[in-house]
């Protein structure tokens, strides 16, 4: 089987194009969905510490809020072009994709862009309004900004969605027809899956953001600000690490009858048993599964809540309907591993700290433990992705249109990926040089953060040639 | 009007906002590589740091906008200008990405070392991407996009009417940003700095103006069915077009930015509508015209009234930006 897991990804009929556009989509996905966390989730963040800088009086909440808008300058910019690249690519890359369907999944993507003008215009006026405007309408202008990042989440995610649960058109004849945009916008998991997405962005961003602080205070920083820079993040990620788990059962229900090879990839069932195990770890190499330890019916009660119902096997469904089934089953353990370790971690730190009356953060272990939840949300995002994503292979469409039919034919394209391999490299290290000489900046005290060719350099041109008459 | 013709028009706003704001932010580029060393230079890219800065995002929307009407209103012919005009889009594409990053980690440089390599990344893809976009509008004016998408991947944007057209919009670009960053310069009170602009934006108006001119006996020989139109059904808009950039000259001649600032973006404008009349009823020249291009009737109904919401929630929010942006409480930096 690791051999069909090998062809399946790059059998010898598929267009020259498919291996390199599906690493291309991977790669420039993978990581914008990092950066669109962040404009989901940091308006939020950023709106308690303003408000509570400004209304309650606080100072250390209003230098927090001024200098997360001053990092998400940076994140959102090249948020907003790591999208533009996705927006290009998906006509670029999946012609067959967006040629026969263009107008049926082109809804959400419409309301996507609104909501982006949206966010890009109140972004605008947030960043450059400190200072220049009445502060309680500038504390407001982040309210359109975050609810413009949810909607938009909703309309990308649910072109997902459709491709997983397709509606809004028949196929007749090999034509589209009876096209409803609205029915494939609201398709039967948008909702959901949805919602899994948002929470998840807040999880990421919120543990990304505490961690930071946590490194702070682990270094000895235990100041007020860091306490607080650490609380109102870690409180949205907790709050979401909870609920995380709730909506992913419930977004996996059903999916036994929506998407079963997916199902039976993710529980790695190789046949139908009645009741089905739950089955940790394991590979599956030629048809057998090693590895893996099986604990008897739980995998019935929480794929399909029935003490009794099974989940298909692979083995009723033909082989070229199969997804590579090891890559699809290890993200999704992988996924759920880090979500039911983090929604442990929270409750038992709020439960000590309510219960006990002890803190935690008071502790290195878990001031250590705490940096590494925000790469742990990082993986356990990518890690969704790639199970839902590969999962849903060999269709684009699931039971609609293959990938294959999707892709374009330019050999070429391994090109492109090397290039932007090396492009997105270099944002990255460059976003991440840029954020930490910023924080530096902010400890050795400076609060402004001039631009070294800013005005200061201008002025001292200036003054020089004037003042040497005088 | 049918309502495939209704939503070409909607998606045609969009390209005429992107060509004149975004272009705008782009010109700006020409004149960060112009500005000389980091001293001499300072308070100029200061300035396009200040007046770009809370715009650009939301200015680089309408090419979001543009591209996602267009997939979703016309997708057969969407799919097939994507896959001829792969590489010119890649490359423009690329300057896109490049521009966004290095402007926004210039700004936040700790270094004057890192300010400069960022600040010619930022620089130098402002123009690349408008040179790229500008060969792509060329390729579909041309008639160099097959309906089947199976169009030369080469030779589709390398001649002479994609060529000039990149040309030009690069030079358009850096005259419509000239206009605004004088006009900017002088409300700010940098006198000083908005006498060098004006000087520059005069020297790029006189080319651009020297360059339109020329093509115009080489586009007419290479792309006859534009030609047609452009001499035909649209020559009031490219005589209101050229009108435009004179006016603007002589105003900015006479020391009068904001004024000018209108004529130029009426020139820009009024030739890129000239181009979408010049080219009706076709969408992709003599391939495919608009009506046979058009996507399912529902679709295109959602999408006119996604147009219409967008006019309602979005251009009052970007009218209350670029009045900040011009007050006088926001000029001061
Ligand atoms: C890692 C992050 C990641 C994220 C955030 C997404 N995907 Fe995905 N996508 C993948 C990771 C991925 C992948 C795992 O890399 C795939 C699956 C198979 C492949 O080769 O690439 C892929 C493939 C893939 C393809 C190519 C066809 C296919 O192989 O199925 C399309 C058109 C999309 N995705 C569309 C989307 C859309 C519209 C998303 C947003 C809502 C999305 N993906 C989120
Ligand atoms: C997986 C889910 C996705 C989510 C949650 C998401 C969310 C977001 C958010 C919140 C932003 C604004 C971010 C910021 O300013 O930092 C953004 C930017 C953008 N996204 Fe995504 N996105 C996703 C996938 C996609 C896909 C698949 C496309 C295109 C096909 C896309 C296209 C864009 C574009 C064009 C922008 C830039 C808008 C601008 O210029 O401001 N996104 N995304
Ligand atoms: C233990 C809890 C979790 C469960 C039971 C769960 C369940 C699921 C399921 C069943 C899917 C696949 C849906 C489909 O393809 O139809 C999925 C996808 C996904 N998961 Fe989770 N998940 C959990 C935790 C997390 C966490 C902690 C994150 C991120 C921080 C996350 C992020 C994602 C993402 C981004 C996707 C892909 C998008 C989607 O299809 O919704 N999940 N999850």
């Amino acid at each position: 089987m690791v051999a069909h897991d090998a062809l399946s990804l790059a059998a010898a009929v598929d267009p020259a194009g498919l291996l390199p556009a599906r690493q291309q989509m991977a790669l420039t996905l993978g990581w914008h969905i990092i950066l669109a966390s962040f404009g989901v989730a940091f308006p939020a963040m950023i709106f308690v510490a303003h408000w509570r800088g400004l209304v309650r009086k606080e100072p250390i909440a209003l230098v927090l809020a001024q200098r997360w808008a001053k990092v998400s300058a940076v994140l959102f910019a090249i948020g907003a072009v790591s999208g533009t690249v996705l927006s290009f690519e998906m006509g670029l890359l999946w012609p067959g994709l967006m040629g026969t369907f263009g107008d049926v999944l082109g809804l959400p993507f419409a309301l996507e862009g609104l909501s982006f003008f949206v966010e890009a215009i109140f972004l605008g006026i947030y960043l450059y309004g400190w200072g220049r405007m009445p502060p309680r309408r500038h504390l407001l202008m982040v309210v359109p900004m975050a609810i413009a990042g949810v909607v938009g989440t909703f309309c990308v995610i649910s072109v997902n969605a459709w491709m997983n649960t397709p509606a809004g058109f028949r196929i007749v004849d090999g034509e589209v027809t009876d096209v409803d945009p609205w029915a494939a916008m609201f398709n039967p998991i948008a909702g959901l899956q949805f919602a899994h997405m948002w929470v998840a962005a807040y999880m990421l961003v919120g543990f990304t953001i505490a961690g930071v602080y946590a490194v702070g205070m682990l270094r000895g920083r235990r100041d007020a600000h860091h306490r607080l820079g650490f609380l109102i993040p870690f409180t949205f990620a907790s709050v979401a690490a909870v609920i995380q788990p709730v909506i992913g059962h419930l977004l996996g229900g059903g999916l036994g009858d929506r998407q079963p090879a997916k199902l039976a990839a993710f529980e790695l069932a190789t046949t139908t048993e009645s009741p089905s195990p739950l089955r940790l770890g394991g590979v599956l190499v030629d048809g057998e599964v090693y590895g893996a330890i099986d604990i008897p019916v739980l995998g019935s009660l929480i794929a399909q809540n029935s003490f009794t119902a099974p989940v298909r096997g692979l083995d009723t469904i033909p082989l070229e309907d199969q997804p590579p089934v090891n890559i699809t089953h290890w993200a999704f353990q992988t996924m759920i591993a880090i979500g039911t370790l983090l929604a442990l971690a929270v409750v038992v730190y709020w439960a000590v700290r309510w219960w006990r009356k002890r803190e935690l953060l008071d502790h290195t272990w878990f001031l250590g433990f705490c940096v590494a939840t925000g790469p742990l949300a990082v993986v356990a995002v990518e890690a969704g992705w790639i199970a839902t994503e590969v999962g849903r292979q060999p269709w684009v469409v699931y039971g609609v249109m293959r990938t294959s039919e999707a892709a374009g034919d330019y050999p070429g394209l391994w090109w492109l990926l090397a290039v932007t391999a090396v492009v997105y490299t270099c944002m990255t290290v460059g976003a991440v040089l840029v954020l930490r000489s910023m924080a530096r900046r902010w400890r050795q005290g400076e609060h402004d953060l001039p631009s070294p060719y800013g005005p200061e350099a201008g002025l001292q041109d200036k003054t020089a040639g004037k003042e040497r008459p005088a | 009007m049918t309502i495939e013709l209704a939503v070409a028009m909607a998606m045609f706003v969009g390209l005429v906002a992107y060509a004149v704001f975004g272009g705008a932010d782009f010109g700006s580029g020409f004149y960060d590589i112009t500005a000389g060393g980091a001293a001499r230079g300072a308070e100029l890219r200061t300035q396009i740091d200040h007046s770009i800065g809370p715009v650009w995002e939301a200015n680089h929307v309408w090419l979001i906008y543009v591209l996602v009407t267009w997939w979703t209103g016309f997708p057969s012919a969407f799919a097939a200008a994507m896959s001829t005009l792969i590489l010119p889009l890649l490359f423009a594409l690329l300057g896109i990405v490049l521009r966004g990053a290095g402007f926004a980690f210039r700004k936040y440089s700790p270094t004057l070392s890192q300010a400069r390599v960022h600040g010619a990344l930022f620089a130098g893809s402002s123009l690349i991407a408008p040179f790229f976009l500008g060969t792509v509008a060329g390729a579909i004016a041309s008639g160099r996009v097959p309906a089947d998408g199976q169009g030369d991947l080469w030779s589709s944007w390398l001649n002479t009417t994609s060529l000039l057209a990149g040309v030009i919009t690069v030079a358009c670009c850096a005259f419509l940003a000239g206009t605004f960053l004088t006009a900017d310069a002088t409300r700010a009170g940098h006198d000083e700095l908005a006498a060098r602009l004006r000087r520059h934006t005069l020297m790029v108006g006189a080319v651009t103006g020297a360059l339109v001119l020329g093509s115009l006996v080489p586009i007419t020989q290479d792309a006859p069915t534009l030609a047609q139109g452009l001499t035909g059904r649209a020559a009031p808009l490219i005589a209101t077009s050229i009108l435009g950039g004179i006016v603007a000259l002589v105003l900015l001649a006479r020391n009068r930015p904001s004024a000018a600032r209108v004529s130029a973006v009426v020139a820009v404008a009024s030739v890129i509508v000239g181009w979408g009349a010049a080219q009706y009823p076709w969408l992709l020249v003599d391939e495919v015209t608009i009506s046979d291009a058009a996507g399912a009737p529902a679709t295109l109904r959602a999408l006119l009234l996604v147009a219409a919401i967008a006019g309602i929630i979005v251009v009052p929010p970007l009218v209350y930006l670029f009045r900040l942006t011009q007050s006088t409480e926001w000029a001061q930096h």
